[in-house]
């Protein structure tokens, strides 16, 4: 995944963003866009599934999003955005044509060398499908590599599903078992009602627990009982990966703001297997 | 390591300070203002603190005048080298959105040459301790980089004062420097004898005394100023054990000391500002009116504050516990595992300027003792 680009600045100076332009922009929920960036000049950044970039509005900040499709060959690639904030709003109001600025990528990505050759459970809960997502691409383009590849994915409400229109596309697929399940249905919703860990029981028989490799994206509480939830089922603890979400500035371990007792999340992190974790992931306030 | 010591005659610090200046450093050094010692350019000696020593202990600093005419009879004040090293805010680029959207950047100005003076030895550690951080990590950071490779440093071995709140001596960084420095100063002060042992450690140190008065160091004047380091080696007032401090913390991220300090301390940040390794810092984007220049500035942060760990709508440590667990934890566990030293060496200053004198030496016993032990230092 990681192309070897030429030499980059923010090698030399980790610091200054690289101008993107929007090229698309797809709305997926109601504060929430996808907005596929293009590299304005050379060279462009790299990337893998899991890592993140920082991305700049102009005159506005600075946030880090993580890569919901890797760039590729010519180095466009995907941020799927909410807006919560000063930033994250204003990304998400930009159109096609808009200067971007990104500096990535950085942190682990998703350990896809060790889920080869095992069965792989993707666990998503809202937004956190999105760096889940470039995972389960890189899987789906060789699919062949893995064995049982089952994904999980819970939503408040079924309007707050992401990426509704390419759902269909890998429900349909037989070598990929996708479920999805909402906190809060509407009349309309036909599908699974209740939070995503309670889908891990489900699927527990179509795994081997020792043979699996669990990637989990979500809010803190939905990973914490999916882990509890694989522990039970008997997968061990250095095979369930966590992607976290911590205040990241710069993006290189030098500012501070996102550590974990040990860690720096966006350089050791934000993917860790939960064996390194929970020491410290699982005290309150750390 | 040292390369040969000499001695200069104390009115020759002057020539000293000027050759640097004449080498296209701007010296900074100690100098009075406010009622505290800080570091700031100085124009020449006679900026130095002369006859001035602190009188410090917890949540406590006052100058005081000295009976003799010692150029360096203090300990550290509030200011590190950090300032200069690391500084704050200072502007990461600057950009201009045009008529056809191009961006143009500012580049940035050159970094100034800097001579330290009055480099102290929890000092020289603490610079040592910011390398392994921004120059050893997987990013270097070009700002630090400059302005570190090119700084001449003057260490000053620490004598004629007592270390109230230093506990150099448990943290193994002092108080005797020797290494890390182009020239080491042990100051002197005999009966109509005021002069400094001036250590070589660096080849630029050699080629600058070249440029001033100087005789070779007699076995005397060794002797003398082992001695004067030796006696602030056995007057520091503070010590902490650091056997199994790592780990006793790692078991204690529970321990009721925790609610204890977090009812006493403020969460103001003085400690981690005075920090001489302290380095974490936050990035603001500021625009001007038009709203079409824009730049990013870092400054300093504090984890101390909730915002320093606000992400998407809330933050991660709420309670003053959790942020004084951070900061004390970071110091002297965490620290250990990320870049393989302690973040504190022992320079006392988070004690001196803790607005209700908490101090980490104490806080850090009682933290590593068994849990609910309440154990007292003596």
């Amino acid at each position: 995944m990681t192309a070897p680009g030429p030499v980059l600045r923010s090698l030399v100076d980790p610091f200054h963003p690289h101008p993107y332009r929007v090229v698309a922009r797809r709305r997926e929920t109601s504060d929430t866009v996808t907005l596929r960036l293009c590299p304005a000049t050379d060279p462009y950044l790299p990337g893998s599934p899991g890592q993140f970039m920082m991305l700049t509005a102009f005159g506005i900040g600075e946030v880090p999003i993580s890569l919901s499709r890797v760039p590729d060959r010519s180095g466009m690639l995907e941020h799927t955005i909410r807006a919560v904030g000063s930033v994250t709003r204003h990304l998400v109001a930009l159109r096609p044509g808009d200067w971007v600025g990104v500096r990535g990528p950085f942190g682990t990505g998703w350990p896809l060398d060790l889920a080869r050759g095992r069965d792989v459970l993707l666990v998503a809960g809202g937004l956190g499908f999105a760096p889940l997502r470039s995972a389960l691409e890189a899987i789906l383009e060789r699919r062949q590599d893995y064995r049982r590849v089952t994904v999980l994915l819970g939503a408040r409400t079924p309007s707050d599903v992401l990426y509704r229109q390419i759902l269909p596309r890998w429900q349909r697929r037989n070598d990929v078992d996708l479920r999805v399940t909402v906190d809060r249905p509407d009349e309309r919703w036909r599908g699974q009602v209740g939070v995503v860990p309670q889908l891990v029981s489900q699927v527990a028989p179509s795994f081997e627990p020792t043979e699996t490799v669990a990637f989990i994206c979500g809010p803190d509480v939905m990973m914490r009982f999916t882990v509890r939830e694989l522990q039970r089922h008997g997968v061990s603890d250095d095979r369930i990966f966590l992607s976290l979400e911590r205040n990241m500035q710069c993006g290189v371990g030098l500012c501070g703001h996102c550590q974990l007792g040990p860690f720096f999340l966006c350089k050791d992190g934000p993917v860790l297997p939960y064996s390194r974790l929970m020491p410290f992931y699982e005290v309150r306030e750390l | 390591m040292a390369r040969g010591s000499v001695v200069i005659e104390s009115a020759h610090l002057r020539t000293l300070i000027l050759t640097l200046q004449r080498e296209g450093y701007q010296v900074i050094g100690p100098t009075v203002r406010d009622g505290s010692i800080v570091y700031a350019e100085l124009s020449s000696d006679g900026d130095l603190p002369v006859g001035w020593t602190d009188e410090q202990e917890a949540g406590h600093y006052r100058l005081r005048r000295r009976d003799d005419q010692a150029v360096f009879g203090y300990a550290v004040g509030p200011h590190s080298w950090k300032r200069f090293l690391l500084p704050s805010p200072f502007v990461l680029w600057r950009a201009r959105r045009t008529a056809d959207g191009v961006l143009e950047e500012t580049p940035p100005a050159d970094a100034p040459r800097y001579a330290f003076l009055g480099v102290r030895s929890c000092d020289l550690h603490a610079i040592r301790v910011l390398d392994r951080i921004v120059l050893a990590g997987t990013a270097v950071d070009p700002i630090y980089a400059h302005r570190r490779e090119q700084a001449f440093i003057v260490t000053v071995q620490c004598a004629n004062f007592a270390p109230r709140t230093c506990f150099c001596v448990s943290m193994g960084t002092g108080p005797r420097a020797t290494a890390g420095y182009d020239l080491a100063l042990t100051e002197l002060l005999e009966p109509g004898a005021h002069r400094f042992v001036v250590e070589i450690g660096s080849e630029r140190g050699a080629n600058l005394l070249a440029h001033v008065p100087h005789r070779p160091a007699r076995a005397a004047d060794l002797r003398a100023a082992e001695q004067a380091i030796a006696r602030t080696a056995t007057q520091m007032g503070r010590r902490l054990d650091t056997n199994g401090l790592k780990a006793a913390l790692y078991a204690n991220l529970e321990h009721p000391r925790w609610n204890d300090v977090a009812e006493r301390c403020l969460t103001c940040g003085n400690c981690t500002m005075v920090c001489p390794t302290c380095f974490c810092f936050s990035v603001e984007d500021r625009t001007d009116l038009s709203g079409n220049v824009t730049e990013r500035v870092r400054q300093f942060d504090v984890c101390f504050t909730t915002a320093f760990t606000y992400t998407a709508g809330t933050s991660h440590r709420h309670s003053a516990r959790a942020r004084y667990r951070q900061w004390v934890l970071h110091k002297l566990a965490t620290w250990v595992d990320q870049f393989g030293t302690f973040g504190c060496v022992g320079c006392g200053r988070c004690i001196t300027w803790c607005p209700v004198g908490i101090d980490i030496t104490e806080e850090a016993a009682v933290l590593s003792s068994r849990r609910g032990a309440g154990a007292e230092d003596t």
